[in-house]
């Protein structure tokens, strides 16, 4: 078993870490995120209130690792949202490409950039604000914005699949574009997929988080990491934890999340290793000369 | 080339149409009667439809898209609900501080990204390279809402080197303004400047290893010549790409940073016309930015097909 990459052990630590607050949360916290107790509000960080408690006494500790499980419920099935759409969408682009109904790929594709070139914020506010604030609407709003970023990205990698020749085989011994897709080039580019999910994660969590932050994400009183910034943001003076604590929250997973994907790339992603060692190799070329 | 430059055309033409389309769409579900909210208190139903006609809503919706489109072809984009002047003077008024805010940010992170991404790449693998990737990555997970709050609590509370929020208007002078600009402008650069620079180590690298720089390394360059006169030039290429897009998204993205710091800029407008039902302003100002990133992705398109007949090639056929 070789060594993991750096990034990857410290990414891995790191996601773990929230994702086991996250689960935690369900049964145990700290204490009740919902129950007031004004007699000990704006408590400095100490043994009880690991992270202090907030303007209405609750206990920041338990109320990030409410929020930081519902960033991670609205981001994994907004992702999921987009992947579940955009990989079939990019699959199924590459195939009809790829068996002379080149219209149909540009119809797609050409929808794909339609999607892009709407700033993917203000639409996700649009959205929220046409439809209603909450969980759900946030949901539906970063997950439309991923369906492109995966459409375009299987689509890429389903294309430079087509040509290779147990592609060629399978389609001589009569299989269709479907199977094919699935049964072969799906399987191939799940790597790059799993990483790309990495990323768009880190992504969703800060989109869910800025929506939370201007009111049109999670609503009260289920706690939210976006809307405990925006609380903490006229207490920040006299109460710096209240602000510190949930954005150091969102950052560190953030940064666990990247480096998880950068890790991962670099472990499953055989081209790219060879192509390091060879940039190595010339450096100490140019050492030598 | 003239084929090649009708075809982008032609679709840009189509993506905008589709684009207006799906934005009227949008806006007609919005669960909320402009009408009535003008009415306020005193809202009754025969006002609300006197109301309601006299802004055109009662008309058909294929005619109200039609005469919005080709309003807003002839610079007409209609009157504010609200504030009742049109629309085009108004997202006049907001554009002197939103473009001139994206346009300061995108040139701080620009000046940050390019030295720190080569710099990161000629180091590759060493202490320095490390340490600003690393930087890089903290940049890329901070969000600038967040960031922006924090320099507030630095350098309005603690340090008092700047004011907290607010626009002195251009009539000010341009230090007060810039002076004004200066925290949202960071605030917006610095997760960009994050991602640029690893496109620039990226690219970079890349270029290290092309057979122009070793030959430029055997006519007797030194390394850092070589990577200057020779690598910069052609690591900046996706390194342009990223910034054309981040323009369009920083104009789009000061609108929570807008709202932080008081800037009456484009992105608070957009936030408030919301807020306010306020239809024509929100449709406008979208499909403005929407134009923005097509325009520009558009430019970016043509330059490379200028620069590089290979693509040209490969996307005409």
């Amino acid at each position: 078993m070789k060594k993991l990459p750096l990034n990857l052990t410290i990414g891995l630590i790191l996601t773990f870490m929230f994702v086991f607050m996250a689960a935690l949360s369900f049964v145990w916290t700290p204490y009740d995120v919902t129950a007031l107790d004004i007699g000990s509000k704006f408590l400095a960080p100490n043994f009880q209130h690991l992270f202090g408690t907030d303007h209405f006494g609750r206990d920041v500790f338990s109320m990030v690792m409410v929020g930081a499980r519902n960033a991670i419920a609205v981001s994994l099935v907004a992702v999921g949202i987009g992947m579940a759409i955009g990989v079939p969408l990019g699959l199924w682009s590459a195939a009809t490409r790829m068996n002379g109904y080149g219209l149909m790929d540009e119809a797609l594709m050409r929808g794909n950039d339609l999607i892009f070139a709407f700033p993917s914020l203000l639409m996700a506010i649009m959205i929220t604000a046409v439809f209603g604030p909450g969980a759900i609407n946030a949901i539906i709003a970063i997950g439309i914005f991923n369906i492109p970023v995966f459409a375009r990205m299987t689509r890429g990698a389903a294309l430079g699949l087509w040509s290779r020749e147990y592609i060629m085989a399978a389609r001589v011994s009569g299989k269709s574009m479907m199977r094919i897709s699935y049964e072969h080039i799906l399987p191939n580019i799940l790597n790059i997929l799993i990483v790309q999910a990495t990323i768009q994660f880190s992504i969703a969590i800060i989109a869910e988080a800025a929506l939370s932050y201007v009111g049109l994400g999670t609503q009260p009183p289920m706690p939210s990491l976006g809307r405990m910034l925006n609380e903490a943001q006229t207490m920040i003076f006299f109460a710096p934890w209240l602000g510190f604590v949930p954005g150091g929250a969102i950052v560190t997973m953030v940064i666990g999340l990247n480096l998880l994907g950068d890790g991962l790339r670099d472990l499953l992603d055989p081209k790219l290793r060879i192509r390091a060692a060879q940039t190595r190799k010339g450096e100490d070329n140019n050492v030598t000369t | 080339m003239i084929h090649f430059v009708l075809k982008r055309l032609a679709s840009l033409v189509l993506t905008l149409l589709v684009a207006t389309g799906v934005i009227f769409i949008m806006i007609e579900v919005v669960p909320g009667d402009p009408a009535a909210y003008m009415m306020g208190l005193s809202n009754n139903a025969e006002a609300a439809d006197a109301l309601r006609s006299q802004m055109g809503l009662d008309a058909p919706a294929w005619d109200r898209y039609k005469s919005w489109v080709s309003g807003m072809i002839a610079g007409d984009f209609g009157i504010s609900y609200t504030y009742r002047i049109p629309v085009s003077e108004l997202v006049g008024d907001r554009m002197m501080v939103s473009v001139p805010l994206t346009i300061y940010a995108l040139i701080l992170s620009t000046i940050i990204a390019i030295p720190v991404g080569v710099i990161a790449a000629s180091k590759r693998g060493s202490i320095v390279d490390t340490g600003l990737m690393g930087f890089a990555q903290i940049g890329v997970a901070i969000p600038n809402f967040w960031f922006a709050i924090l320099l507030v609590l630095l350098f309005s509370t603690s340090l008092q080197w700047f004011s907290a929020g607010g626009f002195p208007g251009w009539d000010a002078g341009i230090v007060e303004c810039l002076k004004a600009l200066t925290l949202p402008a960071i605030s917006l650069a610095l997760p960009q400047a994050a991602i640029l620079s690893r496109v620039m180590r990226t690219s970079m690298l890349d270029v290290m290893n092309e057979d122009y720089i070793r030959t430029a390394r055997a006519k007797g360059l030194t390394k850092r010549q070589a990577l200057i006169r020779h690598g910069l030039r052609n690591a900046m290429i996706p390194v342009l790409t990223i910034l054309g897009l981040q323009f369009s998204f920083l104009l789009a993205g000061g609108i929570i940073i807008e709202s932080i710091f008081s800037l009456p800029g484009l992105g608070r407008l957009v936030f408030q016309s919301i807020a306010q039902r306020d239809l024509i302003v929100v449709k406008s100002i979208v499909t403005l930015l929407v134009f923005a990133v097509v325009m520009i992705t558009f430019i970016v398109d043509m330059a490379y097909a200028v620069v590089d007949p290979r693509l040209r090639e490969g996307n005409s056929k």
